[in-house]
């Protein structure tokens, strides 16, 4: 009886406090690592006083964001504006659920699942959920009653819109090998395969990563916060703890994007060449590790993209997207469903 | 749907409008209908200043027009002072300000190239432009002891000579900065978002250009040959051999490949004027209070901006009846407009990056 | 005056076609330190700029110059001097136009000729308060809308008030 409810009860409440805070520990660990490779980028140092190297940095800034005054100025839809931030966190957050952050690990007669919540739609849940952050950008875009937020917010809702269906496309390729929307289905097939689906579908991944870096707003794709243009974009009339909540779910959304990348196309929690019998020593070290270092590389390749190229102007991106990415990922999925048609 | 325009105001405060610049901005969606410039947040009445300073003492205040080339602007302060009391300055002393003038042009163009591709977003080159412009600047401090209003010239030629450490930190630099340059080119030049950004955007005709009456690398960039270090040649600039590029597009990128070519050339008139420095005197014996007889006198310098002239006009005192500068951001400034309209709003800042002013010169 | 071009032979060139075209209409000039300058009345102002423009190639304007008279004019004389410094290229030949104007006076505006003349006339607005009539837009272009004086007429003064 105590076991089960153990089982059912304070595991699943601990698990949903651990992958909660997952994110957050995430964005700490980013706001450093991007200040400081960036600043190795440039030639520079970054941030080096707080702490060892530093690290102890973000924490001070966001104690420093969240005593800062809040402001909020006249003319500003109060409710829409004060439930934006919150709509962007929260929706990068949520779909962390779904995302596998390691495998099942056996403890005694208990096993222990990486994963908060199972479903067999889990794809298409975390895609939705994430795209709910698009509502609070143009919320806290268009309530903050200003013209340059105004503009960020129509920016980034054209953007998001056009880089959804190339992502929408690419991921479709991976369920005609899959068979499965299930996030851990989806792992385990790359086992069964033999070979990650990035490595097998490459092309899909390339319009993924391109198209992921767009959804996030990043450079070179950061548009919507351009800051030589449109000083800030949509969070340009936002302060302290607010504007903390856009900082955090930027960089939350980075965490998830390179998760998706690496559970969808570089086998999740998986070590490499995981049916390889000489490599097996590699199971030794856990899955969640594996996921840990694989993220990590993604992320520090969406800070390596930002060192190095400039911003694309806002109609080459729309083009880039409607020329390019959509017409190659259907070409791209025709060709796939060919091939698995005929194979 | 009824066209709708909206009024942006961009600046004085702004992350991108090079100091506290204002423009007005009517825009149709995001292309560009109207750009005015507000100008003035930086206006101290400088020519209002000079007439009630002696010869002497307007020098150092030059500095304070353009703050990225100030060693161009005692030059060309100082040629006009010398054209107008007829003095001939030491052959030693003209090479000595063409070096420096010629670091100060390397400087000049390296914060530009940072600048305007940290306006495009990519924000590496900034620093890249930085640290070399940093060298050049220890140079400076080495020979005046200031980094950024040198005060580098003085009446009839240049203070101090130039010693061995300074000719040797000169060398190390010329050598380490290709290098530098090539990692520049490599993050830009061949770049497919950078040529999208700069190629066919912010173009000017010659036509226009004459008119507007711009000078300097934008103008060579329309295809039009014209240097005054090459067509009126001053301060010995007859003896370098160097080329002038042009180029016939007039759009942002050639205005960044002119700017890195320049920077080759000036390297070459560097390493010219070190090989051939000639022997002796480096300043010319001027009266202490210097008085100077009624007359007057334009006189105008290639700076890394443009063409940068002086108007003096002197009424037999110590102190100048009125000294008028024609400064390059000014004029560049005026075509802002022409160059931006029908661009998208993303451009109307990568325009203004690509033509190199400074609040400073513009607001006088 | 011919003599002292004899050096110049394409200064000597524009200076003979001017001599020709407005033989008593220039009010005189010099030349010092191969600076070439005539004098002009304002009422054939636009008719000499255009003549130099068209058919001697001065093509651009380099800049406009304000000058305040004020302390060393004659009696009789104006209190203002305007001066276009005009060149071309190619060639690289250079002339300054000098014409003088009272306070109460007004100048044409050669918007129409050089455009870069728009912000010169602006600033010669600004600060000295003479007016360019046919001008697209005279407003002040350093001093704020609402300020009263003009900072470098020689009556203005250096600090105080």
């Amino acid at each position: 009886m105590s076991n089960s409810l153990a089982a059912d009860l304070i595991i699943p409440i601990i698990k949903i406090i651990i992958v909660g805070l997952f994110p957050l520990i995430m964005v700490m660990v980013m706001v450093w690592l991007e200040r400081r490779v960036v600043a190795f980028i440039q030639l520079r140092l970054g941030p080096n006083r707080v702490g060892f190297q530093g690290i102890l940095q973000p924490i001070v800034d966001a104690i420093k964001l969240f005593f800062k005054e809040d402001i909020t100025h006249t003319g500003v839809d109060k409710v829409l504006f004060n439930i934006s931030p919150v709509l962007v966190l929260f929706s990068s957050i949520l779909a962390f659920c779904f995302i596998p952050l390691g495998g099942t690990m056996q403890i005694g007669t208990y096993n222990l699942n990486f994963w908060v919540a199972e479903s067999p739609v889990g794809l298409l849940l975390i895609i939705g959920i994430s795209s709910i952050s698009v509502f609070g950008v143009i919320f806290g875009g268009w309530s903050s009653n200003s013209k340059y937020p105004l503009l960020g917010a129509l920016r980034s809702v054209v953007q998001i819109l056009s880089y959804e269906i190339p992502v929408a496309f690419s991921v479709l390729s991976i369920i005609f090998f899959s068979q499965s929307m299930n996030m851990i289905d989806i792992v385990n097939r790359q086992k069964d395969a033999g070979i990650w689906y990035g490595f097998m579908l490459p092309v899909s991944f390339v319009i993924f990563w391109i198209s992921v870096v767009a959804e996030t707003n990043r450079a070179p794709f950061d548009l919507p916060e351009a800051e030589s243009e449109l000083v800030a974009g949509f969070h340009t009339e936002y302060s302290g703890i607010k504007f903390a909540y856009f900082y955090m779910a930027e960089y939350a959304h980075m965490v998830l994007a390179s998760s998706l990348a690496v559970v969808l196309f570089f086998g999740g929690w998986l070590p490499p060449f995981p049916n390889v019998a000489a490599l097996s020593f590699l199971h030794v070290i856990p899955g969640f590790v594996w996921y840990l270092l694989k993220i990590m590389f993604f992320l520090y390749l969406f800070i390596w993209i930002r060192g190095t190229f400039p911003r694309y102007r806002f109609d080459e991106l729309v083009r880039l997207a409607w020329k390019w990415l959509i017409p190659l990922s259907l070409l791209n999925i025709l060709v796939i469903a060919f091939v698995r048609s005929f194979a | 749907m009824a066209f709708k325009e909206i009024l942006l105001n961009m600046g004085p405060q702004h992350p991108s409008t090079h100091g506290v610049l204002r423009l007005k901005v009517a825009l149709d969606n995001e292309v560009v209908m109207k750009v005015t410039p507000v100008l003035g947040y930086l206006h101290r009445g400088m020519e209002k200043l000079f007439e009630n300073r002696t010869y002497q003492q307007i020098t150092p205040l030059t500095d304070r027009f353009d703050y990225l080339a100030a060693i161009s602007n005692n030059l060309g302060y100082l040629l006009a002072v010398e054209k107008l009391m007829g003095i001939e300055v030491p052959k030693r002393a003209q090479y000595i300000r063409v070096i420096f003038t010629e670091l100060q042009r390397l400087a000049s163009h390296l914060a530009w190239v940072g600048f305007f591709a940290n306006d495009i977003g990519a924000m590496s080159v900034l620093l890249y432009g930085f640290i070399e412009r940093e060298d050049i600047l220890e140079i400076f401090e080495e020979y005046s002891g200031a980094r950024l209003t040198v005060h580098a010239f003085r009446v009839g030629g240049v203070p101090t000579d130039i010693n061995d450490k300074i000719i040797d930190m000169i060398n190390t630099f010329i050598l380490k900065l290709p290098k530098r340059i090539a990692d520049i080119e490599t993050l830009l030049t061949g770049n497919r978002i950078w040529k999208h950004r700069t190629i066919g955007v912010g173009v000017i005709s010659p036509e226009d250009a004459i008119s507007l009456g711009l000078t300097g690398p934008s103008l060579r960039s329309t295809g039009i040959k014209w240097d005054i270090r090459k067509d009126i040649p001053y301060s010995s600039y007859q003896d370098f051999q160097f080329e002038v590029p042009t180029s016939a597009n007039g759009d942002l990128y050639d205005r960044y490949v002119l700017r890195l070519e320049e920077i080759k050339q000036s390297m070459r008139i560097i390493r010219q004027a070190l090989d051939t420095l000639p022997q002796g005197e480096t300043l010319t014996k001027v009266p202490r209070v210097l008085k100077i007889a009624p007359g007057e006198v334009f006189h105008s310098i290639e700076a890394p901006k443009g063409e940068l002239g002086f108007y003096i006009k002197s009424n037999g005192t110590d102190k100048p009846e009125r000294v008028k500068m024609k400064s390059p951001s000014f004029i560049n400034m005026q075509s802002l407009e022409t160059m931006c309209l029908g661009n998208l709003f993303a451009d109307i800042v990568a325009v203004l990056g690509s033509l190199d002013i400074v609040l400073g010169e513009i607001d006088k | 005056m011919i003599e002292k071009l004899e050096n110049y032979p394409l200064l000597k060139q524009v200076y003979q076609n001017l001599e020709n075209r407005f033989a008593g209409a220039l009010l005189g000039a010099t030349f010092e330190k191969d600076e070439l300058c005539v004098t002009a009345d304002r009422s054939n102002l636009i008719s000499i700029l255009e003549f130099l423009k068209n058919d001697n190639g001065f093509n651009a304007l380099n800049d406009m110059v304000g000058l305040d008279n004020m302390n060393t004019k004659k009696e009789g004389e104006k209190r203002f001097t305007i001066l276009y410094l005009l060149y071309r290229f190619p060639g690289s030949a250079r002339i300054r136009i000098k014409v003088d104007i009272d306070e109460n006076e007004t100048l044409p505006s050669i918007y129409s000729l050089y455009r870069a003349s728009d912000w010169a006339e602006r600033e010669i607005y600004d600060m000295f308060g003479l007016n360019f009539s046919g001008h697209p837009g005279l407003t002040r272009i350093y001093m704020p809308d609402e300020f009263k004086d003009f900072p470098l007429r020689k009556d203005f003064p250096l600090e105080g008030k």
